[in-house]
């Protein structure tokens, strides 16, 4: 008898909450009872309530059962020894995990891999049909790879929603021998892990959307700015590079095209504002990272001071795809001018938290129930925050706007990166407003006045305004501060830290009057 | 007065560096392996901080000269970046998240009880040297919070129990 295929994840939101121990604990146990088994340490399903994940392979199909701590491990390799050719019995069974609903409904084409492959192995990322887009982009001009990405609506998935193909085409067409791709890897937003997940779970497609980016434009050497927070991803994207290399993936000659391409993985060292694209540059040039005026847009003069492009990871990492499948197939997916999936990552106080990837078009408020199943405390939603620390606090009223980044922008709020974060009715908003105001203090990079200085201005209005000291006046100025920072700071820190606080100020005003101090979270 | 005013004036030298040998064999080995890249600057700050544990002032002119960059450069960038520190460490250095995804399950009652067991405040370093608390925005496990981050070990679902166990097993291991 072979041995049995037992999937635990290396994800490390799994080994946060104990995966590494239930693995070892399987195979300790395994051991003992001189069963046969192959561990396999793949990526997060991305089902985060039911991490530690355990996965058995029976007659070529994955089944679920989490989340699985390391005292089960004995009575599930027990179940496991007991069922034979059987599906497992066990308390914590989920049955087969692709027929899981949460998982089922996604429509994973960007995370097609993630989870299912082992994300050190090259065999298996060719196996899962790695690198067939950059094998369709090699048999394509520069011009024709830039016209299926234009083609396809992919807009840039950091949470501008530039069209890639229209920043890829100025890079196309820019003068110049030396030109860069970089990937914005800085994640900074809260609520989001969806680049993360993708490093960690399947690194190859970041690299191959890369490549493809790299022969799209004429550019030979390619840098992922990581944010030092993603230790685990670091490890994954530097193995995933060697092995690129030594599979000629990577190097001198792609595949024996002839073009080169080199990439390396680059630390950030914990600063917001780094996720902003021409501070990201300033910081891989070896500077602080304070905000470039543009123009010069960094697709002429972007890394040292040479057309570049700098696009999300997930930007990056739904390009395989479409070269793959074609733009058309990609295009198909979503609604208005929002193309393709997102990958949303519901977070905060929820009950069912993971990543789902849909088509854009589903309603906030079917995520929210139908995915989340509501709170992780059991109390009613109050407020949801969509977009990271600059997206608006949006009420009950609002979660029937559809996931469509016009849509967002339509009741000033932003979809951005796809994180939603979910807050029960113990939430104090006055206290996420204030925190808003003392984030955009503590990352400001100084530039310019209105981010710098706006931003303590408006934590000490804040707290006036709940302190009830000549109140009306307050909000008045407070209103005044956020529309000089809306429209008089450099780039979106700045500019968006007004989203938070005028959300919280216009849909929870009752927060804001009341005597107790605010200042809970100082 | 033309005599005096042509007069020499040497030029003052440094004080003593008040890193170790190994300490500066460790910032020049940084500057020496990186220096040749372009955008040096951060890869040399990570490596230094790595050997070293944190940046001492006294690497930031080192690093200057090496790197033919002024002081003030490095210092701007050493400054600039949260990550890193200026100052000695404890033996364990403890990130735990303050953002909103993590407030939204307890992370205001978490960091509160986090600074009270500890002793310290942000940036602070327990007595017996074994933990330094820092905040972090974000460490990207949103669904799983609150989060905190040991070194380079994630960990999620934090209750203040829980904080307890972790931190009596680093001052277990540490002794």
């Amino acid at each position: 008898m072979s041995a049995f295929k037992i999937y635990v994840s290396r994800d490390a939101a799994a080994r946060s909450v104990g995966a590494d121990a239930t693995a070892n604990a399987i195979a300790a146990e395994a051991a003992r009872r001189g069963l046969q088994i192959e561990l396999i340490r793949n990526g997060s399903r991305g089902l985060l309530w039911l991490e530690p994940l355990v996965e058995l392979e029976v007659a070529g199909r994955r089944h679920a059962y989490g989340p699985v701590q390391p005292r089960d491990a004995a009575s599930l390799l027990e179940a496991l020894h007991a069922a034979g050719d059987r599906v497992p019995e066990h308390p914590l069974a989920h049955g087969p995990t692709e027929e899981i609903p949460y998982l089922k409904r996604q429509q994973r084409l960007t995370f097609a891999r993630v989870g299912i492959t082992d994300p050190r192995s090259l065999e298996d990322y060719l196996a899962h049909d790695g690198y067939r887009g950059l094998r369709a982009a090699l048999a394509l001009t520069p011009a024709q790879i830039v016209e299926q990405v234009t083609a396809s609506g992919l807009r840039g998935r950091g949470g501008a929603a530039f069209p890639a193909g229209i920043k890829w085409k100025t890079v196309l067409g820019a003068p110049g021998l030396q030109k860069y791709i970089v990937c914005n890897a800085d994640e900074g937003d809260s609520g989001t892990f969806s680049d993360r997940m993708v490093m960690e779970g399947d690194p190859f497609v970041l690299i191959e959307g890369m490549t493809v980016a790299g022969l799209a434009t004429g550019a030979d050497r390619g840098y992922i700015y990581l944010r030092w927070e993603y230790p685990d991803a670091r490890l994954a994207l530097e193995a995933a590079i060697r092995a690129a290399y030594a599979a000629g993936y990577l190097g001198e000659n792609v595949q024996g095209s002839g073009r080169r391409f080199d990439l390396e993985v680059r630390m950030g060292a914990g600063a917001y504002i780094c996720g902003e694209e021409t501070s990201l540059l300033e910081s891989l040039e070896g500077k602080r990272g304070q905000v470039r005026f543009k123009p010069p847009l960094p697709a002429l003069a972007g890394l040292f001071g040479k057309p570049t492009v700098i696009n999300n990871v997930i930007t990056f990492a739904s390009v395989p795809i479409i070269l793959d499948r074609g733009a058309d197939f990609y295009k198909n997916f979503g609604m208005g001018r929002s193309r393709g999936t997102l990958p949303l990552q519901l977070a905060g106080n929820v009950k069912h938290g993971g990543l789902i990837e849909v088509a854009f078009g589903m309603t906030l408020r079917e995520i929210l129930y139908d995915y989340g199943g509501g709170t992780l405390s059991g109390r009613p939603i109050r407020a949801v925050q969509v977009g990271g620390p600059l997206g608006a606090y949006m009420p009950e009223s609002q979660f029937d706007t559809p996931l469509d980044y016009e849509a967002f922008a339509g009741i000033k709020a932003m979809l951005g990166h796809g994180g939603i974060v979910v807050f029960d009715d113990t939430a104090d908003m006055a206290a996420q407003a204030r925190y808003a105001m003392e984030f955009c203090a503590i990352e400001s990079c100084g530039k310019c006045t209105p981010c710098r200085i706006g931003s303590t201005r408006g934590v000490e209005v804040i707290d006036r305004l709940v302190s009830g000291e000549n109140a009306a006046a307050q909000e008045v100025l407070l209103r005044d501060l956020c529309e000089t920072m809306t429209y008089g700071s450099l780039c979106a820190l700045g500019g968006l830290t007004p989203y938070p606080v005028i959300s919280c100020l216009n849909h929870f005003a009752e927060d804001f009057v009341k005597t107790k101090s605010a200042q809970a979270s100082a | 007065m033309a005599k005096d005013s042509r007069r020499v004036i040497p030029i003052k030298l440094e004080r003593p560096s008040s890193l170790s040998g190994e300490e500066q064999a460790a910032v020049l080995r940084a500057c020496a392996d990186g220096k040749e890249q372009p955008g040096a600057l951060l890869p040399i700050l990570h490596a230094v901080q790595e050997a070293i544990g944190f940046v001492p002032a006294d690497a930031v002119s080192l690093i200057a000269q090496q790197l033919n960059l002024s002081r003030a450069e490095v210092h701007g960038v050493v400054t600039f970046y949260h990550y890193f520190r200026t100052r000695r460490g404890g033996k364990h250095v403890v990130h735990l998240c303050r953002a909103e995804a993590c407030q939204s399950v307890g992370a205001v009652a978490l960091e509160r009880h986090a600074k009270r067991s500890l002793g310290v405040d942000f940036h602070g370093t327990t007595a017996d040297g074994t933990v330094t608390l820092e905040p972090v925005y974000c460490l990207g496990n949103c669904a799983l919070g609150p989060a905190l981050m040991i070194d380079e070990q994630l960990q999620g679902r934090v209750s203040p129990e829980h904080f307890d166990e972790l931190m009596q097993s680093l001052r277990a291991g540490a002794r």
